[in-house]
This record gives C-alpha cells, sequence and structure tokens, in this order.
C-alpha cells in the first residue's frame, strides 16, 4: 500500500511542480506575506526585530487567537460567527459583574466566590451560544442573520449589566491568566497557545473534527452519508462562543478593566486571522495551523505600523487593503485548488 | 386538415453529435399549423436534442432547417422566439416569489407611457387568460403557494399563449393530475383549431395517442416510425420504440425474463401508506432479506422522493416505514443509518467529498464504529484498501483525492460506504446511469453479492434495463402510485414499458 501511494506521490510530483504549488496556495501565500511583512518591518525599523517585541507581538495577538480558535470551527463549516466580540465583552462584564467591586463602582451586582463567578460567565457565554446553534439548527435562520441578531442581544445584555459603568475587579484566577506571567512569559499567552493546541489536535485527531471538515467539504454529502449535521453545526457555535467567553474575561484581565464595547475591534482582527491564514470560506479547508499563520499576519501588521512612521489614520486603511487582498487570495486559492483536482 | 397546409416547419437530414457521439443520425420532420405531433422513444433517444434544435438551444448541427418554406438559422433561442417557437421545458422554470400574473407577463408587463408596470391591467388580462385554461386563482397571489402542478399548468398557460405559432411541450404531465391532464388537453385542442402548431413529448403513451394526430417513434437518435395516431396502437409504438429484432443492442431485455420464486425470507422493510403532497399516493410495499426489489417508472413518479424518505431526508405527511422494529418515519438521515438503511442517490456529486482522498470518502460512514473520539486513520486505510481491493476501484490508491477517479469509480466508492458493514436495507438510485458496460457488469455484482449476504435491496431506476438486469421483483410507480407488481412470471421491457 506505502509503496503505490508513493509511486502515485510521485506520479502527481512528475507532473509537474506547478500543478502542486497551485493546490496548496491557500497555505504558501500567507506564509509568502508573513515573511513579507517581517522583512519588510525589520528593515523599516530597528526596534521592530527584537526579543521583546516579538513577546509584544505575542501578547498583542492573544485575545484574539484565543477567539479565532472557535471561529477557524465555524467558518471550517462554512458558517459565519458575527456575535463573538459582542459574546467576548458580555462574558468579560459578567464575571466582573460577579465578582465583589471597590466600593466607588456604582453597579448593582450580586459578587459570588471566584469559582462561582467563573463558571456562572462560562455558563452564560455557552448559553448564548446554544442560543445561535438553535437558531441556526432548528429554526433554520441563516448563520449570518442569527449572528447579528446575538451581536446586539449580547451587546444590549452588557448595557444591563454594567449601566454605562466600568468594572474593575476580576476573580483572581482570571487576573492572574489574563495579567499575570511566568518566567518572563505572559500566562495569556500560555493560555492562546494551549486552546490554538487543543483546538489543532480535536480538527485533527478526533471524530468530531473529521466531520467538521466533512461538512464544510460537502454538507449535502455529509447528510447523505448519514452525518448529524445539525448536531455538528450546532455544536460548532457553541464552540465559538465558549472560546469567545474565554477570550473575553482573560481580555478583562489584561485591559483591567470591564466596560460596554471593549471588544468592538476584535470581530473583525478574528475574522481576518481566520481568512488571512487560509481557510477557506466555503469550509472544508484549512484549520488551526492556517489560523496561527493569519494572527501572525496580522499581529506583525498592527505592531510593525506603530514602529513605522506612518499617520495612524492610515493604519486602517492599509489593514482594509490587506484584508482585501487576503479574501482574493482566498477565493483564488479555491479555484485553483479546484482545477487542480478535476 | 394537414394535407391542404404546407408544413410550418421543415428539417432535412438533421445529425448533431455531442463529442464524438451522435445524438441524431439523419432526422427528417415536418410540422403542419394546426397538428398536434406527438414524439415518443426512451431516455436518449433524441427527441429532446431535436426539439432544442429546433428552439434554437443547440444552434450548431448540420441538415437543413426550413420555417414556412424558407431556410433559417438560429443562433439562439432568442432568434428562435422571436420566430414564433416556444418551448416549455421539463424541468419547472418559474419565479415562485413573483405573482402568477408577473409569472404570466414574465418579460413582457404591460406599461404606461412612463415605463411603470400598470398592475391592474396585468392582473385583469392574466386572469382571462388563465380563466380560459380552466384555471382559477387570484392572479395577485404568489406563484410559489400554488401546488406544483398548477405553477406547471401556468407555466405552460404562459408559453401558450404568448402568440408562439410553435409551441414544444417536453413531458408537460408527468407533474399533472387527471383533470389537470384534461385541462391541459382542451386547451392544446382550442389552440390546435386556431392554427397552432404543437409538438408534445411525452412518455405516458396513452396521453400522446389520446391527443396528437400524428405521432413519431425515436431510436438511437434516428427517426424509426412515423404514423396517424388513429393507425397505431400502444403496443406497436413501444415496439417501435426498443426495437424488437432490430439493431443488435448490448443486451436489449426485449425477450421475456422470469421474474424467480418471491422470496419467504423475514420481511427487513415494511412501508404502509405512505403519501407526500403530489409526489406520493398511498404506497405500501415490503422488502425482504436477500431480495433485490425493482422499482421502476418513469422520470417525476416520485421515485426520488420515495427513497428520500426511505432514507429520512424527507419526510412524508402521512404513512410509516418500520426497518425491523416499530413503524416510525425517520427525522433524521442519521437516525435512518442508525436504523440500518443505507442509500446511494443518482448523483454522485450529493454523496462524495472531491476534494477529500478516497478512504475518508469509504470511512465517513463508519467512522462512529471503528473510533469513539480518536481517529484511527491505520484502520480507514486498511478498510478502505480492501473495499477498493474487493470492488476492484481503480487506480486502487485509497490516499488519492476521490475527484481524480473515473465516474464509474466514484460510483463504486459510493457504494463501498456503505459496505464495511453492511446496513440491513440498501437504496440505490439508478446505480448504472452514465457507466460504461464494464462498470455496469461490476456494479452488478457487487449487488446480486450483497444479495447473497442477505440484504434487503431496493433498486429504483428510470431505466428499465438496470431494473431488469438486477431486481428479483418489480414494482410500477406511476404518477406516484404503484400500479403494478410482477412477481414470479415473465417480464421484458415491452411489459415493464405499458404498465407504466
Amino acid at each position: 500500500m506505502a509503496s503505490s501511494e508513493t509511486a502515485v506521490a510521485a506520479g502527481q510530483r512528475a507532473r509537474g511542480l506547478a500543478p502542486f504549488l497551485r493546490s496548496q496556495m491557500r497555505n504558501i501565500a500567507p506564509f509568502l506575506t508573513l515573511i513579507f511583512l517581517s522583512g519588510f518591518f525589520a528593515f523599516a525599523s530597528p526596534s521592530f526585530a527584537t526579543l521583546d517585541n516579538l513577546g509584544n507581538i505575542l501578547t498583542q495577538v492573544s485575545v484574539t487567537g484565543i477567539i479565532a480558535v472557535g471561529l477557524t470551527f465555524v467558518i471550517l463549516c462554512a458558517e459565519i460567527d458575527l456575535s463573538i466580540a459582542s459574546i467576548a465583552n458580555v462574558t468579560g462584564i459578567a464575571v466582573a459583574y460577579f465578582t465583589l467591586q471597590e466600593s466607588y463602582v456604582n453597579i448593582p451586582n450580586i459578587p459570588l466566590p471566584g469559582a462561582a463567578a467563573i463558571l456562572m460567565a462560562i455558563l452564560l457565554c455557552a448559553a448564548l451560544g446554544l442560543v445561535n446553534a438553535l437558531g441556526l439548527t432548528v429554526i433554520g435562520i441563516p448563520s449570518f442573520i442569527m449572528t447579528l441578531a446575538m451581536m446586539q442581544i449580547a451587546a444590549g445584555i452588557s448595557a444591563m449589566l454594567v449601566r454605562g459603568q466600568i468594572a474593575y475587579k476580576v476573580p483572581g484566577l482570571i487576573t492572574t491568566l489574563g495579567s499575570g506571567s511566568i518566567g518572563g512569559i505572559p500566562w495569556i499567552v500560555i493560555v492562546a497557545a494551549i486552546m490554538l493546541l487543543g483546538g489543532h489536535l480535536v480538527l485533527t485527531y478526533t471524530r468530531f473534527g473529521r466531520y467538521v471538515y466533512m461538512v464544510g467539504g460537502n454538507r449535502e454529502a455529509a447528510e447523505y452519508s448519514g452525518l448529524n449535521v445539525k448536531l455538528i453545526l450546532g455544536a460548532v457555535m457553541v464552540i465559538s462562543a465558549v472560546c469567545s467567553g474565554i477570550g473575553g474575561m482573560l481580555g478583562v484581565a489584561h485591559f483591567g478593566s470591564a466596560q460596554q464595547n471593549e471588544f468592538d475591534t476584535y470581530l473583525l482582527d478574528s475574522i481576518a486571522a481566520v481568512v488571512v491564514g487560509g481557510t477557506s470560506l466555503f469550509g472544508g479547508r484549512g484549520g488551526i495551523g492556517n489560523t496561527i499563520v493569519g494572527l501572525f499576519v496580522l499581529g506583525v501588521l498592527n505592531n510593525g505600523l506603530d514602529h513605522v512612521n506612518i499617520d495612524s489614520f492610515l493604519k486602517i486603511l492599509i489593514r482594509g487593503l490587506i484584508l482585501l487582498a487576503a479574501l482574493v487570495i482566498n477565493v483564488y486559492a479555491q479555484r485553483l485548488r479546484e482545477k487542480a483536482v478535476d | 386538415m394537414r394535407e391542404d397546409r404546407s408544413p410550418i416547419l421543415e428539417l432535412q437530414g438533421i445529425t448533431k453529435s455531442f463529442g464524438g457521439v451522435e445524438a441524431l443520425r439523419g432526422v427528417d420532420f415536418a410540422l403542419h399549423p394546426g397538428e398536434i405531433h406527438g414524439l415518443v422513444g426512451e431516455n436518449g433517444a433524441g427527441k429532446s436534442t431535436l426539439m432544442k434544435i429546433i428552439a434554437g438551444v443547440h444552434s450548431e448541427f448540420s441538415g437543413r432547417f426550413l420555417i414556412d418554406g424558407k431556410e433559417t438559422h438560429f443562433r439562439s433561442a432568442r432568434d428562435a422566439h422571436a420566430a414564433g417557437i416556444a418551448m416549455v421545458h421539463q424541468e419547472l422554470s418559474v419565479a415562485p416569489d413573483l405573482t402568477v400574473a408577473e409569472n404570466v407577463f414574465l418579460g413582457n408587463q404591460p406599461t404606461n407611457r412612463l415605463g411603470l408596470v400598470q398592475w391592474r391591467r396585468m392582473a385583469r388580462e392574466a386572469g382571462e387568460q388563465l380563466a380560459r385554461f380552466g384555471i382559477d386563482v387570484d392572479p395577485m397571489s404568489r406563484l410559489g403557494d400554488l401546488p406544483i402542478g398548477l405553477q406547471q399548468l401556468i407555466e405552460i398557460a404562459r408559453v401558450l399563449f404568448s402568440g408562439a405559432r410553435i409551441v414544444i411541450l417536453d413531458e408537460p404531465t408527468s407533474a399533472l393530475s387527471p383533470p389537470e391532464v384534461e385541462r391541459l388537453f382542451a386547451t392544446l385542442r382550442r389552440l390546435r383549431e386556431e392554427g397552432t402548431a404543437i409538438v408534445f413529448i411525452s412518455h405516458f403513451i396513452e396521453d400522446i395517442l389520446l391527443v396528437s394526430d400524428m405521432v413519431t417513434v425515436f431510436r438511437n437518435g434516428r427517426k424509426v416510425a412515423e404514423t396517424p395516431s388513429t393507425a397505431t396502437s400502444k403496443g406497436a409504438l413501444i415496439e417501435a420504440m426498443i426495437g424488437r429484432g432490430g439493431e443488435a443492442l448490448e443486451h436489449s431485455y426485449s425477450d421475456d425474463l422470469m421474474l424467480p420464486q418471491p422470496s419467504d425470507s423475514s420481511v427487513i422493510l415494511k412501508v404502509d401508506q405512505l403519501s407526500l403532497a403530489r409526489s406520493l399516493k398511498d404506497i405500501s410495499f415490503e422488502a425482504r432479506a436477500g431480495e433485490v426489489l425493482g422499482i421502476y417508472g418513469f422520470m417525476g413518479c416520485g421515485q426520488q422522493e420515495l427513497s428520500r424518505i426511505l432514507f429520512g431526508k424527507l419526510q412524508p405527511d402521512s404513512g410509516t416505514l418500520a426497518v425491523g422494529g416499530t413503524p416510525k418515519t425517520f427525522a433524521s438521515t442519521a437516525a435512518a443509518r442508525r436504523a440500518g438503511v443505507a442509500l446511494v442517490p443518482e448523483s454522485r456529486r450529493a454523496m462524495l467529498f472531491h476534494q477529500e482522498p478516497v478512504y475518508k470518502n469509504i470511512s465517513i460512514s463508519i467512522l462512529d464504529r471503528i473510533s469513539s473520539l480518536l481517529l484511527k486513520p491505520a484502520q480507514e486505510r486498511d478498510i478502505a484498501q480492501r473495499q477498493v481491493e474487493q470492488l476492484q476501484i481503480r487506480p486502487p490508491v485509497v490516499g488519492l483525492d476521490l475527484g481524480m477517479l473515473s465516474g464509474g469509480n466514484q460510483q463504486k466508492v459510493a457504494l463501498a460506504k456503505w459496505l464495511t458493514y453492511p446496513p440491513k436495507l440498501l437504496v440505490l438510485c439508478e446505480p448504472t446511469r452514465g457507466m460504461d458496460v464494464g462498470a455496469k457488469n461490476d456494479v452488478i455484482n457487487i449487488v446480486r453479492d450483497l444479495r447473497a449476504k442477505g440484504l434487503a435491496i431496493i433498486v429504483l431506476s428510470t431505466e428499465p434495463e438496470t431494473v431488469l438486469s438486477l431486481a428479483d421483483r418489480i414494482l410500477v410507480l406511476k404518477r406516484g402510485a404503484l400500479v403494478r407488481e410482477f412477481k414470479n412470471e415473465p417480464v421484458s421491457k415491452d411489459r415493464l414499458l405499458e404498465a407504466a
């Protein structure tokens, strides 16, 4: 078996390197982008290519990374979750809401022990994810619209909880994981790394992970293979919400405060990280590895633009253009791969 | 009526090929004003190709094409339309979200001088037109809310009243109920009196004989008979269609084939009074272990819906299924699979993952049996390798992307998915469609092996050969109802066609 496969692999190679490269376009392009951007900023600014700055970049992408783990599952299924940033926000606020605040914070909250506060926050984001899941699978609302509504609902709950105020205290465990460090390495980077690794292992080595890819690759075929497609879609929506919630709690500790609209930029950043990394918007192709590359592309871009002298308003435009370029590559990569297979 | 007028349309020596395969070979065809001309022939005999040439869909062909005695060449369907030729295609092509009136006037709504649509006039005229057709609906209701048969009638009405001089109807009656068919025929006769020339294609030979003046029979791209419908019979037409004693086919199944004594092994599937909207009416039958049950019927007879209900993809309006246990229906395909039902649909695209390797395609349906949490890729590959060798899938490389295999080999992969842990009931839709002879024989042998292992197998097909080559017992499905059962008796292609 092994020998015949090598023979065919050799045969595929013999047909030329070009088709192979074309079929791998989605993995190669983000890497080239990353190398190009890193090289450019290292050349343009002496303070960019330092070990300290690498640490900065890692810390800066951690919250996005945690949220992007769950979003990768969703996009692999050819769905979308627009409520991630709102759910992150409400979960961060909730964990503070259930923690005793200083007397000057004027929020009528419910202080609980730390573990209970964390549990309540996790339950909240899981419940919101479950609502997304039911809307998508049972009622049949497209995920784009369902999560758009959830984005508003979660923002509404956030507003009701803090009522325009700012809370500062979160349970000790969250404070440590969000803003502490061990041996010079921030805990938040470690948590992000563990979650990304966990996501990768689930997608690559478990039955559920295979189902995610198959549902994303051809949903009709998955159904005709007797898979419970709705259960899988529902599960990825809950996974996405819980990852967002964890990102939100650590983010609140990292920023040192819990307030409304704190995570607004994370919606675009997380989607951008997944898509720039090369995970197909049509589902079934890509993975956590791609998301990690995408996170670095985004992190290097955001960080590097701070190191070079550039109009801070122009930065926003540049990010938009890079995202557009990534989308173009994403769609082309899909077409090239289809051609390579046919 | 026709002798005193010259033909409105005349085709001479039409030949058309697709990629080296001749679909039409030197066909002559003439159509006169005030004539209803019926066309019959098997799937792929060339009827639809000829009609698409007339309607300007195919513009590349050889032969002479005359309208009113003048040589013409249509470059597009639009040219044909301008010349007064209109066609109703087999597949419904309406805009379900628009109103009935908008559909009737699609593309030429009445407008006032400012170019604004005159809604009231449009609704009134649409209502009048449909009333002439015996259709009584509110012209302002949404078309998609009406039953499919009514939608089809409205589409036909739109074409009939578009002022066309030549109207082509491709299988217009397959979704219609008997009274609706009557209404359609009455309208066709009225249009004939007004001088319209009508071509009527149908698998339902009774319909053809009832409504048409002339009948033309096609076989293998040739016109093999043309006769006034009063001078022929259903039997004679079927004989002309399948060509008894005619050209040597691979195996024509024109001779009687003896079906075996029905098996008395245990009942695996019991279907009780299944009904689904307009597609299925009161279907009841049983499938037994070690038996291949063939279900034959024309396109649109309800086969597809039946197979989907058996696999939990569609829910019936009423009726139950019982696989081993208590009567119920399957809420999902996952539930059907758990109960031991497997389906191979007619479209490979619908059940295979083209960008994934062969072994993942084979293992997808059995993953939960070989792994609880973690995947076991080595075992998956072993299982796939065994299936690939057993079914002689070429090339025998389980790591290859499925899309690189030929169609016949893909079809075998679709079967292989279900064979590692064989189901109790295997439902196959069109298992040999579009295959070459070798692949067909392979599939036939696989199915016979499975029968020997005691599976209950249901084969649904619109091709009589497929059913005849596989089935021990044959049910005939006609317009959603089971009309005939063949068992322990001689059966042949023309007997099947006769029944359907």
